[in-house]
């Protein structure tokens, strides 16, 4: 059989697989489709919150940006981990003692407001739909690469699957699909890895074969080779990096709190029964995700290292051409490898100075790892199954915080706070249809800006989200007044500062580099600097402004401890 | 209220908030110092095949911080137990 019939089998397998469970869970009040009826036992919700967070960029990029970045790519791993600690321990129990479906909703309660409630839809809204375009696309390039089908037939594929389970099951139907894609991804990411680490240092686990010693017969450690290539090559040491020391304390810094701040991981927390669970959820969660996280640095480094040894040879005297390996070939059809014979010597040469011939784009190296392995064809068959399931478990995610931020929040309690259950359940459909439909168009014409906003999702829910739920839970005498001050101050500091050095539809005033960051912080980072212009900013205008009404500060007294939690209230 | 008085709310709230500190402590030492402020440093120590800072940034980290949420999840429900405000 050949690789792309395999891999329509594996794919197929897995979408019948999701509808399937997307038929049994079906949702019929708003209280399933929004958080699953509150039902959800702690372990599934730790796997569906790992399937919901770890997105195309974990499963695709992550350990391509590691393999070229090397230290660098820390910010990554301890940024997108470390934020679940904050979860644990100074949000998750709260917010699910509190007891409502959604962020805008404990910060439009919290400080008694509907326009905090506005600022934070408006908020959950655009973090949600920056990622979600993201992830419509990781769904094309895996179609357009795997099954030969061009991107927009892929994206509107992917469209189809999400739109059914999501539309139909709401959160309970995303839950349990979120659980068999967590399945489905981890299990396509281990078994390269692992096949490649036996291959590489004699270890089964990745973890391990890391810091092991190379089976080449050199006697040296996987990663003193790379420090020697890097030198020998012309780049940064594999184990050092580049960026400075604050901008990495501040990318990372960023991260973990943007991910502690973002909507969609923080509403998978009001999914389980008790605060107990809500707890121990997020010690699942991140147990799941720790499985990943602490493979892609070792996929980083066999890759890299795998990589140069193809491409240069053994000798470092550069691969002939008409030599190259099929994997090599096969990503040149898609553009994403480029070989530029310089010095005509009709070999490939690779390397960080004037001699380099080769322009390789990062996103492969997770795609391309099991061919430069030279792994059996199910083994590729199946990375295109995990690549579409962490696509798909984030992007269906991420529609339910848009669909529910229009129905719950927006019309049920803003607009419309007569509807009923029933009619607020379908405009919770209706909106979650429309969402899949733009979320489509800007993944099959994405924004030429795709990377940038990233940045700004991170650093938007770390510059409003993050510090207005702190205040609220450990600060009772934090009032209205200064948690919009200070969410407007974060957001305006932050979104102005990268539109200052990224220009998204308008010019970049100045150069995006080092010299000119405050500093010394890049884009990436500032989330983390606007974080604590939101703490200041509300906390002097708190000292200047009417106290918070007793009622208000009782709330927050009954939140500091379990006893008591009931199901999620929509009142 | 679920407590007695509120005395032992306050002395509730003060234990839990003291546990969050510690443990958020150690998050902050193994990540944002081993991992980023002191990392040369450590790097000059061999961890098995690692140098020691790049190992606390690429994978001793995140295993602490999975024992974290752990300790933290059994310090609090004993916590929740003996001021009587766990769930049934």
């Amino acid at each position: 059989m050949d690789l792309q019939t395999l891999t329509y089998i594996v794919v197929g397998a897995t979408f019948a697989l999701y509808i399937g469970i997307a038929i049994w869970a079906r949702a019929g009040s708003t209280q399933e489709f929004y958080v699953a009826g509150g039902g959800v036992s702690p372990l599934a919700n730790g796997m569906a919150t790992a399937a919901d967070w770890m997105s195309a960029a974990s499963f695709i990029s992550m350990a391509g940006l590691i393999s070229f970045m090397g230290y660098d790519g820390s910010v990554y791993l301890m940024g997108w981990t470390g934020g679940y600690v904050l979860l644990a321990l100074c949000l998750a129990p709260y917010l699910r003692k509190f007891g409502k479906f959604t962020v805008p909703d404990f910060i439009g309660d919290r400080y008694y407001s509907q326009t905090a409630r506005t600022v934070a839809v408006i908020c959950a809204i655009l973090i949600s739909f920056t990622y979600v375009a993201g992830q419509m696309r990781g769904v094309g390039v895996v179609f357009s690469r795997f099954l030969e089908v061009d991107i927009t037939t892929g994206v509107i594929i992917g469209m189809a699957v999400v739109f059914f389970y999501a539309v139909l099951g709401g959160m309970k139907g995303i839950t349990y699909t979120q659980v068999a894609q967590y399945c489905v991804l981890i299990f396509a990411y281990m078994v390269p890895a692992v096949f490649i680490s036996i291959m590489i240092t004699g270890h089964v686990l990745p973890q391990t074969g890391l810091g092991a010693t190379l089976l080449d017969g050199s006697g040296l450690h996987l990663l003193e080779r790379l420090d020697g290539l890097s030198a020998e090559l012309g780049f940064a040491a594999y184990t050092e990096g580049t960026k400075s020391t604050a901008d990495i304390f501040a990318i990372t810094a960023a991260l973990m709190v943007g991910t502690a701040g973002l909507p969609h991981v923080i509403v998978r927390f009001f999914t389980v029964p008790r605060v107990k669970d809500a707890r121990i959820s997020a010690g699942w969660a991140l147990i799941f995700i720790s499985i990943l996280y602490t493979t892609a640095p070792a996929i980083g480094a066999f890759a890299r290292y795998n990589m140069i040894d193809t491409i240069n040879g053994p000798d470092a005297q550069g691969t002939l051409i008409t030599e190259a390996p099929t994997w090599i070939k096969n990503w040149e059809k898609t553009g994403l490898i480029k070989h530029e014979d310089k010095n005509g010597d009709g070999r490939m040469f690779y390397s960080g100075d004037e001699r380099n011939e080769m322009t390789i784009d990062r996103d492969i190296m997770v795609l391309a790892n099991p061919e430069i392995a030279q792994l059996p064809d199910w083994v590729i068959a199946l990375v295109a199954a995990g690549g579409i399931a962490a696509a798909l478990s984030t992007a269906a995610g991420l529609l339910l915080v848009i669909s529910t931020s229009i129905s719950h929040d927006l019309l049920k309690r803003n607009l419309m706070p007569n509807i009923t259950d029933k009619q607020e359940l379908l405009a919770a459909r209706g909106a979650a249809a429309v969402a899949i439909v733009i979320a489509g168009y800007l993944g099959i014409n994405p924004p030429g800006f795709v990377a940038e906003v990233v940045a700004f999702a991170f650093g938007l829910a770390a510059a409003s989200f993050f510090p207005a739920i702190i205040l609220g839970i450990f600060y009772k005498k934090m009032n209205k007044e200064g948690a919009i001050a200070g969410m407007l101050a974060g957001i305006l500091f932050t979104v102005g500062y990268i539109l200052y050095f990224k220009g998204i539809f308008i010019t970049p005033f100045a150069e995006n580099k080092p010299e000119n960051w405050l500093f010394g912080i890049s884009p990436e980072g500032i989330g983390t600097v606007g974080m604590a212009v939101n703490f200041v900013v509300a906390y002097a205008v708190s000292k200047f402004t009417k106290e918070v009404p007793q009622d208000v500060q009782d709330i927050v007294e009954q939140i500091r401890f379990p006893k008591g939690a009931g199901e999620a209230q929509s009142h | 209220m679920a407590f007695q008085s509120n005395e032992l709310a306050k002395a509730y709230w003060r234990e839990n908030v003291s546990l969050m500190l510690k443990l958020l402590a150690v998050w902050f030492t193994v990540s944002f110092a081993a991992g980023i402020l002191f990392v040369d440093q450590l790097n000059m120590v061999q961890f098995f095949g690692f140098k020691l800072g790049f190992w606390f940034a690429q994978q001793g980290s995140i295993y602490t911080f999975v024992l974290l949420i752990f300790i933290y999840v059994i310090k609090m429900n004993a916590l929740d137990r003996k001021y009587d405000v766990h769930e049934d």
